[in-house]
């Protein structure tokens, strides 16, 4: 009688790189996540959708605790990545965001060359004993991310003075470098034209034979091209999450329906 | 619609619908008045910068015109030969320095007749114009013995007077007969400029010398305080910087925001208005009285200056701190950076240019305090002779450029008055480029991001 729903979590917990478990979010007193309860597989793509300030970034930022920069913001309930708790007081969240990159809304390069930009990661953890290891993970990093043919010959040129998608790319290449497991995505193509914006996308494919990618996206379209799983968000609420393809032709909320089919938002 | 149309009312609109149209070419009111106003705004602008430059004209021409003086001195050049046999009956004589002086004197009367002029003077003519010559002769043989029997020219200073006459301070229109100066002798020093015995020369003393005393203005040099500055400015230098810095990356980048912080952040502004001379005085109560420093000690005067340049420093730091975009933080952040390690591999490079700048306007800031300088006892008077080696410099009694300056510009006769105007140009001259250094620093730093 007991035994079976225990089977049944350790067999989730195994399976899903992340588990939350009645998340709570409060920014003082506004109570901006509730109760959000969600399973993330791995080597997969999950998109966050839903309406602006439902609270997408927030549970995003929850995951690599980057809302412990926010002073008055509050996190409850537990979320365990390969079943630790990162919430734990043991976890060091700089350790932990090593394993659980992040690429922003906006490209944001540090204002240094290309290469640094990449190297800077892995010099600060150490992952590279000597600079031919160094060379090493940024060519790598930026042939994962397809930047390297145009970039090869301009290492040590400034990364800001690249175009708005190269910037982006580079992002993912500088998030990549301290090879996480995970990457957080926060709109990462919402400054990007429609050509760069199809780079990156096929980029995230490719990184999901690999990684477990999370991204939050306001493109319906974009979360049904690069997806396997999607999440809708409201009001800070988790309101319907399955595979991508469910949620869009199949909703079972009223409210997910509504969003899909444009009537809010 | 076609009803409407022909009613009157409908009618007129429709005569005027042609006229919405309105030319391009004309001017209507709202667009003239509001091109006037700013015709009028920008000839304000144009009119308070032109009045800005021209008293920055008036001070810089009054500055240089009456500091010049200063930089020269006017000096009698004479080249004559004593011999060995005049040594020794020099040495003879009851008043060795009279006999020396006659030396002088005759050499000058053979300059006169070489060049055919006519002038009367006599030894206390002489005596008014350079000065007693007899010892600095005397002195200059008997150091160097291997000089006599040949010719030795002699570089001998000028009165202040006649400095005063070769500078234009004095004319024969405001000078009165006195003891220092009569009219008599301006013609015979007329005639020394004109053989080129009386020449006027760069004042290296200005530059190098200390402050000489009340009685001698043209010793008087801005190099003692000139070090006094400088020594002052090492210890704001090296503790307003990193405390200030410190600060400001604690309170900006860690400091959790609650009352206490706050409470600091209101005083460190509050700090930044407070008049210097409340930093003198309690540099005097606590430096000085309480801790036993030594007074006058430009260490002290540093650490008054310290005070007073610290909320400079840590609000210009702030400031450039936060222009740093947040995006950088989280980028540092986003790949598992410390929040030490993003705040100084990014952010504070960032800062950089801003925290230079901020630093060295309030060293400039300090260069140029007077007040809580003269509470402490660095008065211009102290700065008689250069410090003994670098840490005697901080402890030794030393006075500062605009304390200096004032104490020149305080004394009655009329050539420290001169002195004063030349300080100001040195103290100048190193603010200059101090900002000049500070401009240097933040296109070197500067990037983009
Ligand atoms: N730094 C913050 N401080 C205070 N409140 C915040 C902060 N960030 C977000 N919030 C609040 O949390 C709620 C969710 O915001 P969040 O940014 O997560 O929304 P979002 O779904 O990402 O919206 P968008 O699609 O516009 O990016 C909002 O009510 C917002 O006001
Ligand atoms: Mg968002």
């Amino acid at each position: 009688m007991n035994e079976m729903p225990n089977i049944e979590q350790a067999t989730a917990m195994t399976e899903s790189k992340i588990s939350a478990d009645k998340v709570q979010v409060y920014y003082g007193d506004n109570h901006a996540i509730k109760d959000v309860d969600i399973e993330i597989q791995p080597r997969s793509v999950t998109a966050f959708i839903g309406p602006s300030g439902c609270g997408k970034s927030t549970f995003l930022r929850t995951i690599n605790r980057m809302n412990d920069t926010i002073e008055f913001c509050r996190v409850e309930g537990s979320i365990r990545i390969d079943g630790e708790d990162i919430y734990d007081p043991k976890v060091d969240p700089v350790q932990l965001r090593a394993k659980v990159g992040m690429v922003f809304q906006k490209p944001n390069p540090f204002p240094k060359s290309i290469y640094d930009n990449i190297a800077y990661g892995p010099r600060i953890h150490g992952l590279a004993r000597n600079k031919s290891e160094l060379d090493d993970i940024v060519s790598s990093s930026l042939q994962k991310a397809g930047l390297w043919d145009e970039v090869k010959d301009r290492l040590d040129e400034p990364g800001t003075g690249m175009s708005g998608g190269q910037q982006q790319r580079l992002c993912i290449a500088r998030a990549i470098a301290v090879s996480p497991e995970v990457i957080l995505m926060d709109e990462p193509c919402s400054a990007l034209d429609p050509i760069a914006t199809a780079k990156v996308e096929e980029l995230i494919d490719e990184l999901r034979e690999n990684y477990t990618i999370v991204i939050v996206t306001h493109s319906m379209q974009q979360a049904a091209r690069v997806s396997q799983r999607t999440a809708f968000f409201h009001l800070g609420v988790l309101v319907e999450e399955g595979p991508t393809d469910n949620i869009f032709t199949n909703p079972k909320d009223k409210r997910t329906q509504d969003y899909i089919t444009g009537r809010f938002g | 619609m076609t009803d409407s149309t022909l009613t009157p009312e409908a009618n007129d609109t429709s005569a005027k619908a042609p006229a919405p149209s309105r030319s391009l070419y004309a001017l209507d009111d709202l667009t003239k008045k509001r091109n006037a106003a700013e015709k009028r705004f920008q000839a304000y602008g144009i009119a308070a910068i032109l009045i800005g430059l021209l008293f920055l004209v008036v001070l810089a021409y009054s500055i240089i015109s009456k500091g010049i003086p200063a930089f020269t001195r006017t000096v009698v050049q004479v080249e004559f030969t004593i011999t060995q046999e005049q040594f020794d009956a020099a040495e003879k004589e009851l008043f060795k320095t009279k006999a020396y002086e006659r030396f002088f004197i005759g050499a000058l009367q053979g300059q006169f007749e070489e060049s055919g002029l006519n002038v009367p003077f006599d030894a206390k003519a002489i005596e008014r114009i350079v000065g007693k010559t007899g010892g600095t002769i005397r002195e200059y043989f008997r150091a160097n013995p291997d000089k006599l029997g040949e010719p030795v020219a002699f570089e001998l200073a000028a009165s202040s007077r006649v400095d005063g006459y070769m500078n234009g301070r004095v004319t024969r229109e405001t000078m009165t007969d006195s003891r220092f100066l009569q009219a008599s002798d301006l013609d015979i020093v007329d005639a020394l400029v004109e053989t080129e015995v009386i020449k006027t020369v760069f004042n290296w003393n200005f530059i190098t010398g200390a402050d000489s005393g009340v009685d001698n203005p043209g010793g008087a040099g801005i190099g003692a305080s000139v070090i006094g500055s400088f020594f002052m400015m090492l210890v704001v230098l090296f503790l307003s910087l990193p405390i200030g810095v410190a600060a400001s990356i604690y309170l900006e980048e860690f400091a959790p925001q609650n009352r206490f912080t706050d409470l600091i952040e209101v005083n460190i502004s509050n700090l930044a208005a407070v008049p210097s001379i409340v930093f003198g005085i309690l540099g005097l109560a606590v430096f000085i009285q309480f801790m036993h420093l030594p007074q006058s000690a430009p260490l002290v005067g540093g650490l008054v200056l310290t005070l007073m340049t610290l909320p400079t420093i840590i609000i210009s730091t702030r400031a450039s701190l936060k222009a740093v975009p947040p995006s950088i933080r989280d980028a540092a952040l986003g790949v598992g950076a410390s929040k030490m390690q993003a705040t100084f591999h990014h952010v504070l490079p960032l800062a950089m240019p801003g925290i230079l700048t901020g630093t060295i306007i309030g060293l400039a800031q300090a260069l140029g305090e007077t007040a809580p300088l003269l509470l402490i006892g660095m008065v211009g008077f102290v700065a008689r002779g250069y410090p003994d080696g670098f840490i005697a410099g901080f402890t030794e009694p030393n006075s500062a450029m605009p304390a200096q300056i004032y104490t020149w510009a305080a004394r009655a006769d009329f050539a420290f008055y001169e002195k004063a105007w030349g300080g100001i140009i040195v103290l100048l001259v190193f603010l200059l480029s101090m900002n000049i250094l500070a401009i240097i620093l933040r296109r070197r730093f500067e990037r983009r991001w």
